[in-house]
């Protein structure tokens, strides 16, 4: 699973840090810094950090491209 | 055509944020013919900011930055493979391949590239690198794991900062030469040019503005260091050259569009401009290669290489290739960005560049936290903000309706906004860096050539 987060949107609420701190961190004061490939392990917080999102600035989905099904 | 979604053959050059992010908006608009998706990098799209900042912290790896899809699009990739031109009378994309791949409506989304080292010599030294796709940046991760003494930046704009922004933060020493007044003052201008540097040597690097690379030395083939216009020189044993990006427009030479080194020219539906400044109904333009009108900066043509900008502009430009008449849509998306270095949360909205005076209307250089607002002829036309993103979209509402400038309130800390300055907004020719906001003048392309009567010009020769 892949993450991208919309940094013009995102607002450092920091929701996504608490809710999956291996996934999303934060930078400095306000820079959120994510792992754009998420570990198996961590799939389910990160889309639970994406869900509560104040500003839904956060995509989660498959790798784009060829090969989808 | 009435109420029935469009369908016919769909080709998107580009396989990149605005490629995918089209591709995808076809298919939510009903597209269900045929769309093919040309990339000239092997990769699946991926997502490039993180180049410059997670990846040179070595938080993710270059190849691993895959942008999501937000749906499938069931189309066929052509990666690894160039375009190499357009026949606009046959409506057909030639490919580096050989293929012909025929179309009915058109995207065009090839972005741009890293400006290179203009010396080819020098460039070629082992240890000379630029920054623009994943493959550069694994060998660039892997130049600053190898603990290099003296890491050199040419260039501070964006890309240039956030280098040398890392390189700090993993302890390594690097200078950053460039040719104007400050860092980020093409895209900032005079007073967050200022604060930048000060920012820059505050972290420890070694800053010289006003200074050009005039070569390149290397020994056996390895670069080594270099020498500047000031006399002096220095030893190093990585040059990163962010000179800012060029547009990926040269494939287009023959194909009777408005394209030039300042992008391809399009309307406010994203359509694009033939030379001759005739609009076109079947090629469509999205993301860092498009220049397009912009009402709220006086219809000039704006050239933005912005992460959002392609998102938004790739959504519009979708929906109009399928759709006709009154219900296709404008691109008016006020342009955004977001930068991080030095710790600093970097945010913009509207075209600082399209201004005449700036001015602090809270928080402080001192403090780090601050707004700068920008104006244009008595109306504010852009604000930045540093680690204060909460206001952003507040001054975006006082952009759209042109509310006046100086601001009159916003000032939350109760004491009143300094008196506004000068923007000083400097000529891009005279900076290393290329602004990555830029006005280009009213004209389709003032490029134009007179081409001989005949057959309209075409890259493919026919038979
Ligand atoms: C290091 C770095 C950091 C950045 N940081 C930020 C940031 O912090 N904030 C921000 O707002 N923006 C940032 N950006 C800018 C952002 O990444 C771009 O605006 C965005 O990638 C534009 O997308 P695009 O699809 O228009 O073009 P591109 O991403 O440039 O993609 C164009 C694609 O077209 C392909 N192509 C070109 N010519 C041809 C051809 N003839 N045939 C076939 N394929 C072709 C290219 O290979 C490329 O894959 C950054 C960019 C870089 C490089
Ligand atoms: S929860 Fe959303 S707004 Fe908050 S830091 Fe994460 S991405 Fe940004």
């Amino acid at each position: 699973m892949q993450i991208v987060v919309d940094l013009n949107r995102c607002q450092a609420y920091a929701q996504c840090v608490f809710l999956a701190p291996e996934v999303f961190e934060l930078h400095g004061e306000e820079t959120l810094m994510f792992m754009p490939t998420v570990p198996d392990d961590q799939q389910e917080r990160a889309r639970r950090a994406a869900a509560a999102c104040p500003v839904q600035a956060i995509l989660t989905g498959e790798q784009a491209g060829p090969g989808e099904w | 055509m009435s109420g029935e979604p469009w369908d016919g053959r769909i080709v998107i050059v580009g396989a990149s944020l605005a490629g995918l992010r089209a591709a995808e908006t076809l298919r939510d608009e009903g597209f269900t013919g045929p769309l093919t998706l040309v990339g000239e990098e092997p990769e699946p799209p991926y997502d490039r900011p993180p180049l410059s900042k997670q990846v040179l912290l070595g938080k993710a790896r270059a190849e691993e930055i895959g942008l999501p899809r937000r749906r499938k699009v069931d189309a066929r990739w052509k990666l690894g493979v160039r375009a190499d031109g357009i026949d606009p009378v046959e409506k057909r994309v030639l490919l580096a391949d050989g293929e012909l791949l025929p179309f009915d409506r058109l995207l065009i989304a090839t972005g741009t590239r890293a400006r290179p080292w203009p010396n080819p010599a020098e460039a070629r030294l082992d240890g000379v690198l630029t920054l623009r796709t994943s493959e550069d940046a694994a060998r660039l991760v892997e130049r600053l794991d190898a603990g290099p003494r003296r890491v050199l930046v040419i260039g501070a704009g964006f890309t240039g900062s956030e280098i040398a922004s890392a390189c700090r933060e993993r302890g390594l020493e690097v200078t950053v030469v460039e040719r104007g007044p400050a860092p980020l003052v093409g895209a900032l201008g005079g007073a967050l040019g200022a604060f930048a540097a000060t920012v820059q040597r505050a972290h420890g690097v070694d800053l010289r503005c006003g200074v050009t690379v005039t070569s390149l030395t290397g020994r056996d083939g390895r670069f080594t260091g270099a020498e500047f216009s000031d006399g002096s020189r220095m030893d190093a044993d990585v040059a990163v050259v962010a000179l800012g990006a060029v547009r990926n427009t040269e494939w287009l030479a023959g194909s009777g569009l408005a394209a030039g080194p300042r992008g391809l020219a399009c309307d406010a539906g994203c359509r694009a401009f033939t030379m001759y400044g005739i609009v076109t109904d079947d090629v469509f333009v999205a993301g860092d290669v498009a220049r397009f009108p912009h009402p709220l900066f006086e219809y000039q043509m704006l050239a933005l290489e912005h992460w959002g900008n392609a998102v938004a502009q790739a959504e519009v430009a979708a929906r109009n290739m399928v759709t006709t008449g009154p219900r296709r849509r404008p691109h008016l998306t006020v342009p955004v960005f977001w930068s991080s270095q030095f710790g600093l949360n970097i945010k913009s909205v509207g075209v600082p560049t399209f201004s005449d005076q700036v001015v602090i209307a809270q928080g402080s250089l001192r403090e780090r936290r601050l707004v700068a607002v920008y104006g244009y002829r008595g109306r504010i036309t852009a604000a930045v903000t540093v680690n204060q993103a909460k206001w952003l979209e507040h001054y975006q509402f006082l952009i759209e309706t042109a509310a006046p400038f100086p601001p009159t309130t916003g000032a939350a800390n109760g004491i009143a906004p300094a008196a506004p300055v000068p923007s000083d907004v400097p000529d891009p020719q005279l900076l290393s860096h290329g602004p990555t906001v830029a006005l280009t003048g009213h004209l389709p392309d003032r490029r134009l050539t007179l081409v001989p009567p005949g057959p309209v010009p075409s890259a493919i020769p026919r038979p």
